[in-house]
């Protein structure tokens, strides 16, 4: 138990007093007003929030996609300020898995083929491992026997799995996903979340954002913004648990048709 | 990235786009046939004007007398009256560089033999024209200097002739024709040359002693023209600078005068007629090269959209961890890719277009292996060159604009 304290308290993210500013010609939007928060190694955070309180600029920015206009950012002990573009971008490489509300999978590319790309950019990984790993993570989303199919040929919700796929096909210490479920109904809602706890129990940190709060329930953290800060944070003492909702729901459809 | 996965990502994304990737194409492989068969035609063109003049003997010089201008009256070049056998035989004494000459004199004759008859040129020159320009006989033989002494009234015909006057395939050695009424008896023929440079028919001719045509034919003292030949290729300017100065010395002209007569060598000719046909070939390896332009223009087109269309994909790639440089090499090798390969079809292309255009329209094609690695090379670099504006455009996109884009 003392053991896990220790991982626990190992902060993977740790940001301070980060903002950004919009500008955009005369305006300027001040869309993070100092936000300090840690993610934990092992922690399963969900990030909630109005619309425009700075969730998606958050997100973006520990995802090493965007850079803050002032603030300290360590990502695994490393200080991101210090790192050139291409030292990001190994960064979000190997560290990190972004997951989108929009899934962001390549167009005509097959399923297995977008959760290969992370691979493609890694330079230690030869081709045999590639497509052993990129299958691992198909069946780790329970879409192995998909592999072939185009993103168009899938549903929502499986294209969100192939995204989840990708986002940790390179064993990365954080998945950040900016509402993973926006688009999706609420059983394939549940079955996304049921794939993150499961990553989660393998010790992987995960950040999501989401705006309802059903989901965050699945979380074992949640954090609110508001107006660009930290207004609450929360530690969820029993997060629902997605599998067993899941054994339970056809039963409650049969009860519904009754 | 490693190099075999950004070839990889490169063949997909070319893949996912056939229709485009081919059109993209088409431009670079109209370009590079087009280069390929132009050059090979004009290639074409100077070797078969080469192999042609080569005909006209081994070192030649053909010297004319000038036209007089006395009176401010040009006259016709070989009119003039001031070359006569005497410069023929100092040639022969005090040029050491001059192989073989003989005088020229010519006249058209009205030949009949039975009740055919045909109209041609008959030509009067020494035995040694057979050797300076390299006459062979298809059977007899050639007339001799003891001909020429007694002005002999014997003949060599071309083919053509034969055909007209005996019938294709007929040995008409030893039968008479007459030319212009006189009769002359024919003792050799000369082997087939076909058309000159110049189109006309080398075939279709009468040989005959000099004395023979100068004094029983045309009745003149003077001689029309002479043809030469050097000891050796390397000897061709130095014999032209004997002939000149011998022949200055004799029609009494100082050194600073202009001379009275004009000297051509096989070698002027053959630089005429090559830079006539060097010109063409650059003018056609021009429009080629345009239209390869064009197509490098096409594939700046196609990688530009495509980046613009493409920006989401990049912010993808880039979310996983693509670095500017992976992006802008994958943009590259597409577009190397791309040309390349059009490059190579092109070549194929060309290489087809210029043997169908020399089997059907019976042009002579030279492809050259110069024109083939040209071409490869100039496609190659339409394909970094035109590609590498779009592609470093796409590799300095920040990720979140990239991703953001609509
Ligand atoms: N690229 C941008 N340029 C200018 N302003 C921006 C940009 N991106 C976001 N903003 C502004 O920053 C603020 C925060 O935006 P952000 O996208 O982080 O909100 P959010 O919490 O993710 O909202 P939502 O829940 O609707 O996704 C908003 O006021 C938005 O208008
Ligand atoms: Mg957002």
């Amino acid at each position: 138990m003392a053991g896990e304290d220790v991982n626990m308290s190992q902060a993977i993210i740790s940001v301070k007093n980060l903002v950004k500013v919009y500008t955009m010609g005369d305006v300027e939007v001040h869309a993070l007003r100092g936000v300090s928060v840690d993610i934990r190694k092992g922690d399963f955070a969900a990030i909630m929030g109005r619309s425009g309180s700075g969730k998606s600029t958050f997100m973006n920015i520990i995802g090493c996609l965007d850079v803050p206009t002032r603030g300290k950012y360590m990502l695994d002990g490393v200080d991101i300020s210090m790192l050139s573009k291409d030292q990001l971008a190994n960064l979000r490489n190997l560290k990190i898995g972004f997951v989108f509300q929009s899934f962001n999978l390549l167009s005509r590319t097959s399923a297995l083929e977008n959760v290969e790309l992370p691979l493609m950019y890694n330079r230690k990984i030869s081709s045999k491992e590639m497509r052993n790993r990129s299958m691992k993570a198909m069946e780790s989303v329970g879409l192995a026997n998909r592999a072939d199919h185009m993103p168009n040929q899938l549903s929502g919700g499986e294209q969100q799995r192939v995204a989840i796929a990708r986002s940790l096909v390179n064993d990365p210490v954080v998945i950040l996903a900016d509402e993973p479920t926006g688009n999706l109904d609420t059983r394939t809602s549940i079955e996304v979340m049921d794939i993150f706890q499961r990553l989660n129990e393998q010790g992987i940190s995960i950040v999501i954002v989401t705006h309802e709060a059903d989901i965050a329930a699945f979380t074992k953290r949640n954090i609110t913004f508001r107006d660009g800060k930290i207004i609450r944070e929360v530690e969820i003492d029993k997060p629902r648990n997605a599998r067993e909702e899941l054994i339970q729901m056809p039963v409650a459809i049969e009860e519904d048709e009754l | 990235m490693k190099l075999k996965n950004l070839l990889i990502a490169a063949i997909r994304s070319l893949a996912k786009n056939k229709m485009r990737t081919f059109l993209t194409m088409l431009g670079i492989i109209i370009g590079v046939a087009s280069v390929i068969a132009m050059i090979a035609i004009g290639q074409g063109s100077k070797k078969s004007i080469q192999d042609q003049i080569s005909t006209l003997g081994t070192n030649v010089l053909m010297i004319w007398p000038q036209a007089s201008n006395t009176g401010g009256v040009r006259m016709e070049a070989g009119t003039s009256q001031k070359m006569t056998i005497d410069d023929v035989n100092i040639i022969i004494d005090r040029c050491p560089s001059v192989a073989a000459i003989t005088p020229q004199v010519r006249t058209s004759g009205q030949l009949v033999a039975g009740n055919l008859n045909w109209r041609t040129s008959v030509f009067g020159v020494y035995p040694t024209y057979f050797d300076i320009r390299n006459l062979k006989l298809e059977s007899g033989s050639v007339f001799t200097m003891n001909d020429d002494r007694s002005a002999s009234k014997v003949c060599v015909i071309g083919q053509t002739v034969v055909t007209n006057l005996f019938g294709a395939n007929a040995d008409p050695i030893g039968n008479f024709i007459r030319i212009n009424k006189i009769p002359f008896k024919i003792i050799g023929i000369t082997e087939t040359k076909g058309q000159n440079a110049y189109g006309q028919d080398q075939d279709d001719m009468v040989i005959a002693p000099f004395s023979t045509v100068q004094k029983r034919m045309l009745a003149i003292t003077y001689i029309q023209s002479m043809l030469a030949s050097a000891q050796t290729e390397a000897l061709i300017p130095v014999a032209s600078q004997e002939i000149t100065e011998v022949l200055k010395a004799k029609h009494h002209l100082g050194p600073s005068e202009d001379p009275d007569f004009t000297i051509r060598t096989q070698t002027d000719i053959a630089q005429m007629a090559t830079s006539t046909s060097a010109i063409m070939t650059i003018l056609l390896a021009t429009i080629a090269s345009i239209s390869l332009l064009v197509g490098g223009i096409g594939i700046m087109n196609i990688m530009l959209v495509s980046v613009t269309e493409r920006t989401r994909e990049i912010g993808i790639r880039m979310s996983v961890g693509a670095r500017g440089s992976d992006v802008l090499l994958q943009f590259l090798i597409e577009a190397l890719m791309i040309s390349l390969l059009g490059g190579v079809i092109g070549i194929v292309l060309g290489i087809v277009i210029s043997q169908l255009i020399a089997t059907v329209l019976n042009w002579p094609v030279n492809i050259t292996m110069n024109s083939i690695l040209m071409s490869f090379l100039f496609s190659s670099a339409i394909g970094i060159f035109f590609g590498w504006y779009p592609a470093r455009k796409a590799a300095r996109l920040n990720p979140i604009d990239a991703l953001r884009y609509e």
